[in-house]
């Protein structure tokens, strides 16, 4: 499902990510472990279109991204993409299920109709919100929150999913019920899973651990 | 669809943020059409009220002072000229003269002291009562009446001059005998009495009770003298003026001539710089005025261009910090497949809802505004006296 080869971007103030070759394949749960700054981060944006390598290839479900146009690698990350965030990166003014459908609201080539909008409640009820939709950010706790914003990533059924440091800000329980949550709605959708992470307790649950520092190089 | 559903979204739950900028979006927008429309109609009032004003005598000095006083009733007032004025101008058979006396005021609206002819010169209509007959009666106008909440017979006392002045104007309490029809001109906020009224008001006329008994001499019988406050039909026979009626003060005196060669006589008899009275033409006095007017808006135009583009920057920096503010929100959309477009779609809509809002706040006011431009410039040139 994603597949990175000979991939070259340079970063930073003469920083230099490169990635030899990375695959992730179809429903694999991958962790990606390494120091901070070893551009874990810069590979996701790689991974999702928002940036574009300058030399090597990029490929998301067969499509190499870099071959694309701006407008296409939006459309591309709106519909196959999912990303969870380490700060969760909710919209205040929205409710928890208008988060949800966020994607929908600003995404290219999304359409908001009825399907999403039951999926959305499906998620949220799944995920033990769902006397909750109503409530903004603010009004949610913690767990509550990054529940959310897992919800947002699975509601378009994407096909790759990119979480960076999705747990950083949990408690040990909810660190552990986040994960839950999102390996069983990507197993559903047969969803590839990359996961940035610093959390060691939680590597022996993915299929394949990464470690950065033996993967790629920052020169 | 969506860039509107989020920014209205965002502008609800930022409600306070919300009203301020519309609020102060609305009052950038407006200031400019109230000034501009208010500036016109004051300018048109002016213009017109002297215009239906041909010729006013009265003494020589300020002839601003003269034309706003004897045509708008304002508080600056000229110094006094005599009803010899007035008479010269029947001896001469040139036109008809009023005689205006608007020294003083009832319920702070100016009394003004005058005869029947100014209200066929002015084409005033009594809508409700009649016109004043007697000593002490007056007729307001529909301004002062609702002001005032008065109406035919109510009574309206004159406002004493000053409260420590023991020597000074008695009040007079007055009969209202009518109310005159709304003329958007400054006879609505007065009150109209017989100009001998006014003068019993100044002291030069007066009414009490006969008492001086066999053997006793004048000035004892003086100190017992109490002045009648209120004209009535028992009184009104006791009332007497003392003087020569020619030295009498009045305000100014408005002049209608019978013709433009009589107004033009008229005119040349009063040109002597030394001679105690002079003549004017409102309409010249008051274009000579708007003329100054009209530089002094260019003037404000010119503020209120800085003022509005001051006002449109700090509203633009609030809306750019609100921006920044947001960036987190931004990367998040960018992330989500969100292009520049859809951002700048987004911010369009938020400003677009923000100068909407504003504009159905504005347009009220000024549609109001319009349609009663006249009766608000009238008021604000009643206040400005």
């Amino acid at each position: 499902m994603i597949a990175v080869r000979d991939l070259r971007f340079a970063y930073g103030q003469g920083f230099a990510l490169t990635v030899p070759w990375l695959d992730v394949a179809a429903g694999e749960r991958v962790a990606v472990v390494g120091p901070s700054g070893s551009g874990k981060t810069t590979l996701l944006n790689l991974v999702s279109g928002i940036s574009v390598p300058d030399t090597g290839m990029v490929s998301l479900g067969g499509t190499e991204i870099g071959a694309l146009g701006d407008r296409d690698r939006r459309a591309l990350r709106a519909a196959s993409v999912g990303f969870v965030f380490q700060e969760f990166a909710l919209v205040d003014y929205l409710s928890a299920e208008e988060n949800v459908l966020y994607p929908y609201r600003i995404g290219r080539g999304l359409r908001l109709d009825r399907a999403a909008r039951t999926r959305a409640r499906a998620l949220l009820s799944e995920f033990g919100l769902g006397a909750k939709t109503r409530r903004r950010p603010a009004q949610l706790s913690q767990g509550e929150r990054q529940r959310v914003a897992i919800a947002r990533a699975l509601v378009t059924q994407p096909k790759v999913i990119l979480a960076d440091e999705a747990t950083g800000n949990l408690d040990p329980a909810n660190k552990a019920a986040a994960l839950d949550l999102l390996f069983a709605q990507g197993a559903e959708t047969d969803a590839a899973l990359l996961c940035v992470t610093h959390d060691h307790e939680l590597l022996p649950r993915f299929d394949r651990v990464i470690d950065f520092a033996d993967l790629a190089g920052v020169a | 669809m969506n860039a509107l559903y989020l920014a209205l979204a965002n502008l609800r739950f930022h409600w306070v943020r919300t009203l301020v900028l519309i609020v102060a979006a609305a009052l950038v927008g407006t200031v400019p059409v109230l000034t501009r429309t208010l500036l016109a109609q004051g300018e048109a009032a002016l213009t017109a009220r002297a215009e239906a004003t041909p010729l006013l005598l009265g003494t020589r000095g300020s002839r601003l002072d003269l034309v706003m006083a004897g045509a708008y009733f304002t508080d600056d007032l000229p110094e006094p000229a005599t009803m010899a004025a007035a008479d010269a101008v029947w001896e001469s058979g040139l036109g008809i003269p009023v005689p205006l006396h608007t020294t003083f005021t009832a319920g702070e609206a100016r009394i003004v002291g005058t005869t029947l002819d100014y209200f066929d010169l002015r084409g005033l209509e009594i809508a409700q009562g009649r016109p004043f007959a007697l000593l002490g009666e007056a007729v307001l106008g529909a301004g002062a009446a609702a002001r005032l909440g008065l109406g035919v017979g109510d009574t309206i006392l004159s406002d004493p001059e000053n409260l420590f002045d023991l020597d000074g104007a008695y009040p007079l309490e007055m009969g209202i005998t009518g109310i005159f029809a709304p003329t958007g001109t400054p006879d609505d906020d007065a009150v109209f009495v017989d100009i001998k009224t006014a003068w019993v008001i100044e002291g030069i006329g007066h009414g009490h009770d006969d008492i001086v008994v066999a053997g006793e001499d004048a000035a004892t019988a003086a100190a017992r003298v109490v002045q009648f406050a209120r004209i009535t039909e028992d009184n009104i026979d006791s009332f007497h003026f003392h003087g020569d009626p020619a030295g009498y003060p009045v305000t100014a005196v408005m002049v209608a001539p019978y013709d433009d060669r009589a107004a033009t006589i008229l005119r040349g008899r009063y040109l002597d710089a030394e001679g105690p009275v002079q003549a004017v033409v409102p309409a010249d006095v008051i274009d000579a005025l708007v003329a100054r007017l009209l530089r002094i808006a260019s003037l404000v135009d010119a503020v209120t261009v800085v003022v509005g583009l001051a006002a449109a920057l700090a509203l633009g920096l609030a809306l750019f910090l609100s921006w920044r503010l947001r960036a987190p929100e931004m990367r998040t959309a960018f992330a989500l497949g969100a292009g520049r477009g859809t951002i700048a779609r987004l911010a369009l809509a938020e400003v677009g809802i923000v100068i909407a809002a504003a504009l159905a706040i504005a347009a009220p006011i000024v549609i109001l505004l319009i349609y009663n431009a006249d009766i608000i410039a009238a008021r604000l040139i009643a206040l400005g006296t």
